[in-house]
């Protein structure tokens, strides 16, 4: 009898579980390795929607338009045709989570409600309350629980994933994970493994949105070994985060929507209540920067506003990194209605209340557009992707695919509101049937392999972990951790410099040489929590590496990525038809020349390799910038 | 405004070892909630007798209450340790008492205020806690209409994190009871109103009928008091019961 293949998937948020989903349909066997119950995934921090066209708010909304709008979002960086697949299936995916008995909020017909979100002129985000990805992985995490009592899929909780098990010619054949319990090492084979895990804001240390998970080391842990990684120097930093020494929590764009105003005192050393500070001693700069738009500017304009104000002005709050967030002139009655269940939320972890107090906020790490590498194969009559080829989201290790935020595919320089959960949840369904084709396609399944080798992959990392534990001298982990956040913040962040990331990238040199030696607290062999984090922060600064220098190389302004001195200004007050504006298009054209491209990471011994791949523009090609005036 | 907090935290190496007492003092800071306490004390794991020790091990992911990871007992109380502010205990308790941590009672212990509640997942299994479908995939058909009412019924059930908090409060689950707790039964109630889900209302009301069933809730309320998503726990359950009793009546009729 033939062995039936199986297949291992790392992480089990949204796209994980998609992936575990449609495998376990084809009838393969699944296991999933988590570092804790998968229900406690990041993916249910989401909280606004999920983009789909359903068009029924008298709008004419069309996929082509969702389309535009996630390419230009991306400032023409991401490959279009996974882009033209996604949005076409959007709709369809949205009606498999309904099925599965997904919560989504309706209208008074007892229909779908969908709502507005940023960047986009027409309604299409489809959400269940204020907790969408909550709603969306829990209807997946139910699928997959059913299967799971069908003993098609196992799950492994509690387990870290810590290197790919690779043969000859260099196939993913399994893994090596170890128990975060008994702390033992093993090695588990596969015929394919999927990695599903997630961001990587943990990079920026406690100035992220992210969960404390997200630290993007097992990604790192296969970039190791051979997958490439893609566009790592596009971050979404959101403008306003509210402050916290565990994590910065996200406080709603629709706080601006609704009249918020951002201000910081004149003089960054008034030491007045800011509620008695008067109007004359306020400095409204989003207001004084941007006359048309004020407050309502763009993500991205915004965060860099409030980063100018703190770190060129020198005008931060107290002298530190925030800025004020003020509802406090509104109408209780009307805010409390708009926004009452976001604002509980700042009341939640800050005790203020933002109808009495302004909030204090500063830009964060958000989302991670780039990751692995991932493959695709055009399908030249739709020109989407090819539907069930094995090369859809494949990374650069064959055998190995990649799915959700840790893969690069769907937003180019920058994320579109209320995408994050579709990519995560369109590209898991299709790295599914990729690896569906994949092991139909295998001339051998399993139990081949030599053992021994594997055995060595086991206790090379034993030995990694005995090193990390005789070292008793040194920093913490967790202070290294601490650094790594202050330094990829201060000088990889909203606003970058080419002598910034230099500094960066000796800062990272010395933290990985430190990280080397850490002193560990803990020395049991039981659940010991140290010995991860080290593990994690070795990797976290190896990924910081990448991202820096991915920065360092890309001399311009593109979605998340900004550099002030390489800055093309659309000229102001002039539009398509204007000299001006012309003259504008047609440098902006010749930036594209040069830099409308994938950056490309490859792992080697001095660090990152850097090199340059084109990008599939032929849905919508780069004709019009993104002009959101 | 006291400078210092003082943080007694019961711990357990192993779960087999016995557990201790240990207390930390940290600098107090505004806006401090039980998990960036937790973490100033990893910064710098020294008791308040001075001695370093091993940093306590303890379970956390999204700190924003939506994972359902961080759930402790706080001052007797079972809570989300995220969700928890300093400033708010001080308020409750006064400076000179200290915060006291410790793991969730009811679940199996890890070690220091981490449990193992993987039972929690194993109950959802046994109640089919989700929606069956023919696959995961487009069948072209629209959305079934669901009242806004109804749906803000759904909502309230569809937002439990699986945290156990209203385990670990109520008499009648423990190690050794059978009863599948109330989060778990407000899952079937969930499921069971699904214009879908109802498909399978009787399987999964004779899940809730044998052993450690409906029957086994005491009616303590404790439930309710403690969940942290303020889930109507206790009429969730008062509605199985009724729909118990049609079953019972249907299934002896035929």
């Amino acid at each position: 009898m033939k062995k039936q293949p199986h297949v291992i998937v790392i992480g089990g948020g949204i796209g994980g579980l998609w992936s575990v989903l449609r495998i376990a349909e084809a009838g393969f066997n699944v296991s999933v390795f988590s570092l804790f119950e998968v229900k406690r995934s990041h993916s249910v921090c989401a909280q606004g929607g999920i983009n789909a066209v359903l068009d029924t708010k008298g709008e004419r909304d069309s996929i082509h338009q969702h389309v535009v709008d996630t390419i230009k979002g991306g400032s023409y960086l991401a490959n279009q045709p996974p882009v033209l697949s996604m949005c076409e299936e959007a709709p369809g995916l949205i009606r498999t989570f309904e099925r599965m008995g997904v919560t989504f909020s309706r209208t008074p017909e007892g229909l779908m409600d969908v709502r507005l979100f940023g960047g986009v002129k027409n309604k299409r985000a489809c959400f269940a309350g204020s907790s969408t990805g909550q709603q969306l992985m829990y209807g997946v995490d139910e699928q997959v629980r059913r299967y799971e009592s069908m003993d098609k899929v196992k799950k492994f909780e509690w387990w870290e994933f810590l290197s790919l098990l690779l043969d000859e010619e260099g196939n993913c054949k399994g893994i090596t994970a170890m128990d975060l319990r008994s702390m033992e090492v093993r090695a588990f084979q596969a015929d394919a493994v999927v990695i599903a895990t997630g961001g990587m804001g943990k990079v920026f240390g406690h100035r992220t949105t992210n969960s404390s998970n997200s630290t993007g080391a097992a990604a790192y842990r296969c970039h190791l070994q051979g997958a490439q990684y893609a566009n790592t120097e596009f971050f979404q930093f959101h403008p306003t985060a509210m402050l916290g020494d565990d994590k910065t929590r996200l406080m709603s764009e629709a706080a601006r929507g609704e009249g918020g105003r951002i201000w910081v005192p004149r003089d960054p050393h008034d030491k007045r209540d800011p509620r008695s500070i008067p109007e004359d001693d306020r400095f409204y700069f989003l207001e004084d920067w941007y006359p048309a738009y004020g407050n309502t500017v763009a993500r991205d304009v915004a965060s860099r506003a409030i980063w100018r104000v703190v770190h060129e002005e020198g005008l931060g709050v107290a002298g530190e990194n925030k800025v004020y967030l003020d509802l406090t002139h509104l109408d209780r009655k009307f805010v409390t209605a708009r926004l009452g269940s976001i604002l509980d939320i700042y009341c939640k972890f800050n005790g203020n209340d933002p109808l009495d107090y302004p909030m204090e906020i500063f830009p964060s790490a958000h989302y991670a557009m780039g990751g692995l590498w991932i493959d695709y194969e055009k399908d030249e009559q739709t020109g989407g992707i090819k539907h069930g080829s094995p090369r859809n989201h494949a990374t650069s290790i064959p055998g190995l695919y990649a799915c959700g935020e840790c893969d690069y595919g769907y937003h180019g320089a920058n994320r579109l509101g209320a995408n994050s959960l579709l990519s995560a949840s369109f590209s898991g369904r299709v790295a599914g049937e990729s690896v569906v084709s994949y092991l139909k396609g295998l001339n051998q399944i399993g139990g081949d392999a030599p053992q021994a080798h594997y055995q060595d992959e086991v206790e090379r990392q034993v030995a990694i972990n005995d090193s990390l534990m005789r070292c008793s001298n040194g920093d913490t982990p967790y202070q290294l951790h601490h650094e790594l956040g202050e330094l990829m913040t201060a000088k990889v962040g909203v606003v970058r410099d080419n002598a910034g990331l230099e500094e960066a990238e000796t800062g990272l040199v010395d933290l990985a040489e430190r990280a080397g030696q850490m002193c560990m607290d803990d020395q049991s062999g039981w659940s010991n929590q140290s010995l991860t984090y080290a593990r994690q922060v070795q990797d976290m600064i190896g990924l910081a590496r990448v991202i820096t220098r991915s920065a360092r190389m890309r001399d311009e302004c593109r979605g998340a990525h900004h550099k002030p001195e390489f800055d093309l200004q659309i000229p102001k007050d002039k539009y398509p038809g204007d000299p001006e504006f012309e003259a504008y298009r047609k440098q902006w054209k010749a930036n594209n020349s040069k830099w409308l491209k994938t950056t490309l990471a490859e792992h080697g011994p001095d660090g990152p390799r850097i090199t340059y791949e084109e990008v599939d523009t032929s849905v919508v090609p780069p004709e019009e910038p993104r002009d959101y005036r | 405004m006291t400078d210092s907090i003082l943080i007694r935290i019961r711990r357990q190496k192993h779960p087999d070892s016995p557990s201790y007492w240990q207390d930390f003092a940290i600098p107090y800071k505004a806006g401090h909630n039980l998990v960036s306490a937790l973490m100033a004390i990893r910064d710098n794991p020294v008791t308040a007798d001075g001695k370093r020790v091993d940093p306590p091990a303890w379970e956390y992911n999204c700190m924003e209450e939506v994972c359902g990871a961080c759930s402790m007992v706080i001052n007797g109380r079972p809570r989300q340790a995220c969700s928890t502010l300093i400033d708010e205990l001080l308020k409750e308790l006064g400076s000179e008492t200290p915060i006291t941590l410790e793991p969730l009672k009811k679940f199996p212990l890890v070690r220091d205020l981490m449990v193992d509640r993987s039972r929690i997942f194993d109950e959802l299994k046994k109640v089919k806690a989700w929606i069956e479908i023919d696959g995961a995939w487009d069948v072209h058909e629209r959305a079934p209409r669901i009242s806004p009412s109804e749906w803000n019924e759904s909502y309230l059930f569809s937002r439990c994190m699986s945290c156990g908090c209203c385990m670990e409060a109520c008499p009648q689950f423990g190690p050794k009871q059978a009863f599948v707790g109330p989060a778990v039964l407000a899952q079937v109630r969930l499921k069971n109103i699904h214009p879908t889900g109802r498909y399978d209302k009787a399987d999964r009301l004779h899940a809730i009928m044998s052993d450690g069933g409906l029957s086994d809730c005491g009616n303590a309320q404790n439930c309710v008091r403690v969940c942290p998503k303020e889930i109507p726990l206790t009429s969730a359950i008062g509605e199985l019961g009724r729909e118990v009793t049609g079953q019972l009546f249907k299934d002896i009729l035929g």
